[in-house]
């Protein structure tokens, strides 16, 4: 890896405009422009405001129970032979259950610093949804959900947590009914409520400067990572491997280390397979496109037309990718591969069985990957996996699959 | 030489005449009825036509142009039917003013360079993107001179003083000004600053100003056009193309009682 150059290349990215080389942007009514210009200005002064961060540490530290352990996963490791050592990121012990909950309590905090009472936010699974009403009961705001009709169906647990946090889940039937359009009404409120209103968007997504945004608030899991592996074994990881959808949890996990020489994996989801039409790996399989306000790849029909992503992960099922991401593809940083539903359940039993660990099926995907890969690795790689969520979420999934943790075996 | 756009916003000027936009969602219900309508629009004395090639995620469109939208992707639209409806109209000699809409997407995956020729090419006098804003333009800006289209962008109520003036510059044609906080759609009322800050906008350019977003009725239509030099209607008349065949003939005879009360003098 030419460490050197990267780190020149990292530096200042993205661009004054918004831009990760020729991806990101700010692909948006104008009507909205004012309001990221607020929002960016805002952020780049509370990036330096050391009562800001100092607010921010302490409300990770004492509400979501940061920092969360990195744990050697020796029984995995075992099981994986050929000397290698799996590290775990534990975001699933993150207060309600995983990562999503670093970014909403930064991005609560902003709301509230920039005097907006009230916030919105997209969900799939709902797990960004229950973090963004968990945090606007911790800091007074009002906090509306915008969901899929299909999803409220397939996650009606979600759907009552944000009811008792006080949040009001507004349903979507428009479009796909899932992600995707949520997204599109919540960018249609805020359009509409612009004033009033901050939109908590839940990924590293979206027009500048949430990429950036979401990417920073995120970083506190590789900087903490950087930090544990370096007291656990003396070095960085060789190899680090994530699951990505939109792509905050990888990139918060992946940001810190960009210019050091560590071999970075992102993992999509395959769905049924990457030669059916049913999946949603849209770095691999996606061209560049324009969708959520940025520039990106995304999964569309030879009209233009955004096509629905499959997964059997609600919260990988989105068909673009966050703009970060598309440019480390480019440029050969950050390796993307796949796993499939199946590669991802089994991924579920493996780490439920060896070490009592149930992950939810994002990171699930990153361990069934590593699982069918591990060979592949050089001897003795140091391994750091993260772990963006608890599986809770996923039991009925899991439960409702043909696969058993008998057949894991 | 002029588009006909161009040569229309001369015109209209000349005479002291106020403009009428009228927005169409491309294959709604079906690729004939858009044609239809288009020749009957301009018939009845439309001076534009805002031709929607249709996208799946319309962020900046309300309930009617979404479901307009939704309906003429399953029938499997394509930007080769705008351009291949448009040469016919042309070579017909239809001489009405005509702009694709259409979000950046469908028109990126197409090729920009390539939609610029074909633009040219077909008839069709320019372009407006809705989320294209001029920062992202900018690269495209001269790719439109050079094809005789134009690119038109859009002023919002929450534009500051500076970009205004900024837009209202490197628009071409017209400018467009959003009418309100929100999506499309219709609505009853003007929102109550409108007025005011057309007359803002009015000072900064001498190009045409039309009001677009919400614009459905005829009291709406003269208020705004006392101030601004035309109006945008899309949704409205789309509404009323859901109401099968009579749809055409409602369609019109609304854009008539819109175009006839802006010309209404006091």
């Amino acid at each position: 890896m030419k460490s050197t150059e990267q780190s020149k290349k990292w530096k200042g990215k993205p661009d004054a405009t918004g831009h990760f080389g020729i991806f990101g942007g700010r692909f948006v009514p104008e009507t909205l422009i004012n309001a990221l210009d607020q929002l960016t200005a805002a952020y780049r002064s509370l990036k330096r405001d050391r009562k800001f961060q100092k607010e921010l540490a302490y409300y990770l530290a004492h509400y979501a129970g940061r920092p969360t352990p990195l744990y050697e996963a020796q029984n995995l490791s075992r099981a994986l032979g050929r000397g290698l050592r799996v590290f775990l990121k534990r975001e699933d012990l993150c207060h309600t259950g995983a990562h999503k909950i670093n970014n909403t309590i930064g991005q609560g905090l902003l709301a509230r610093y920039i005097g907006k009472k009230r916030i919105i936010a997209e969900t799939g699974a709902g797990q960004h949804g229950v973090a963004a009403a968990t945090t606007a009961r911790l800091f007074g705001l009002s906090c509306d959900v915008y969901m899929g009709a299909e999803d409220i169906q397939r996650q009606a647990l979600n759907v009552y947590k944000m009811g008792l946090l006080g949040a009001r889940v507004i349903p979507v039937y428009s479009g796909s009914k899932t992600l995707k359009d949520a997204t599109n009404e919540a960018i249609r409120d805020w359009v509409t409520n612009v004033d009033t209103t901050h939109y908590l968007l839940g990924s590293a997504v979206g027009p500048h400067p949430y990429p950036a945004m979401v990417r920073d608030f995120q970083s506190v899991i590789g900087r903490e990572t950087k930090m544990q592996m370096r007291k656990m074994t003396r070095t960085l990881p060789d190899i680090m491997v994530a699951c990505v959808g939109g792509g905050s949890n990888a990139i918060g996990f992946f940001h810190p280390f960009l210019d050091d020489r560590v071999k970075l994996i992102g993992v999509e989801a395959a769905g049924k397979g990457l030669n059916t039409k049913h999946h949603a790996a849209s770095l691999r399989k996606g061209t560049i496109g324009v969708l959520h306000g940025m520039k990106s790849f995304v999964l569309q029909d030879p009209n233009g037309q955004v096509q629905l992503a499959d997964s059997i992960s609600a919260g990988l099922d989105y068909p673009s990718v966050g703009p970060e991401h598309a440019l480390l593809k480019e440029t050969g940083r950050v390796r993307y591969e796949t796993a499939t539903d199946e590669e991802a359940l089994l991924g579920f039993h493996l780490l439920t069985l060896l070490e009592g660990i149930m992950p939810a099926l994002e990171p699930a995907h990153a361990i069934g990957y590593l699982a069918r890969r591990a060979r592949s690795f050089p001897r003795a790689s140091k391994i750091a996996l993260c772990i963006s969520g608890r599986g809770d979420k996923d039991l009925e999934v899991v439960r409702h699959s043909k696969m058993n943790s008998r057949s894991a075996h | 030489m002029d588009n006909q756009l161009i040569q229309r916003l001369k015109e209209a000027k000349g005479k002291g005449a106020k403009l009428f936009c009228a927005y169409l969602t491309l294959g709604f219900p079906n690729l004939s009825t858009t044609e239809a309508l288009i020749l009957a629009l301009a018939h009845a004395g439309a001076d534009i036509i805002e031709l929607g090639f249709p996208f799946s995620d319309p962020l900046a469109d309300g309930p009617t142009i979404q479901f307009a939208s939704a309906q003429a992707i399953k029938k499997n639209v394509r930007l080769n039917d705008a351009f291949r409806l448009v040469r016919k109209l042309r070579k017909r000699g239809l001489r009405i003013s005509i702009l694709l809409f259409t979000y950046l997407n469908p028109i990126m995956h197409y090729g920009m360079s390539r939609a610029i020729r074909q633009l040219h090419q077909s008839g069709f006098d320019g372009l407006i993107v809705p989320d294209l804003p001029p920062d992202e333009g900018k690269m495209w800006e001269s790719w439109f001179q050079r094809f005789n289209l134009s690119l038109v962008y859009l002023i919002a109520p929450t534009t500051d003083h500076a970009r205004a003036k900024e837009i209202a510059k490197r628009s071409s044609g017209f400018v467009y000004y959003v009418s309100l906080r929100g999506v499309t759609g219709a609505r009853s009322s003007i929102s109550p600053d409108l007025i005011r800050n057309l007359r803002i906008v009015k000072k900064m350019t001498k190009k045409p100003v039309l009001v677009g977003f919400g614009v459905s009725s005829p009291k709406q239509a003269r208020a705004i056009t006392k101030v601004a030099d035309g109006i945008i209607v899309g949704s409205a008349i789309v509404e009323r193309l859901k109401g099968g065949r009579k749809g055409v003939r409602s369609a019109v005879s609304f854009a008539s009682s819109l175009m006839a009360a802006m010309k209404r003098k006091e």
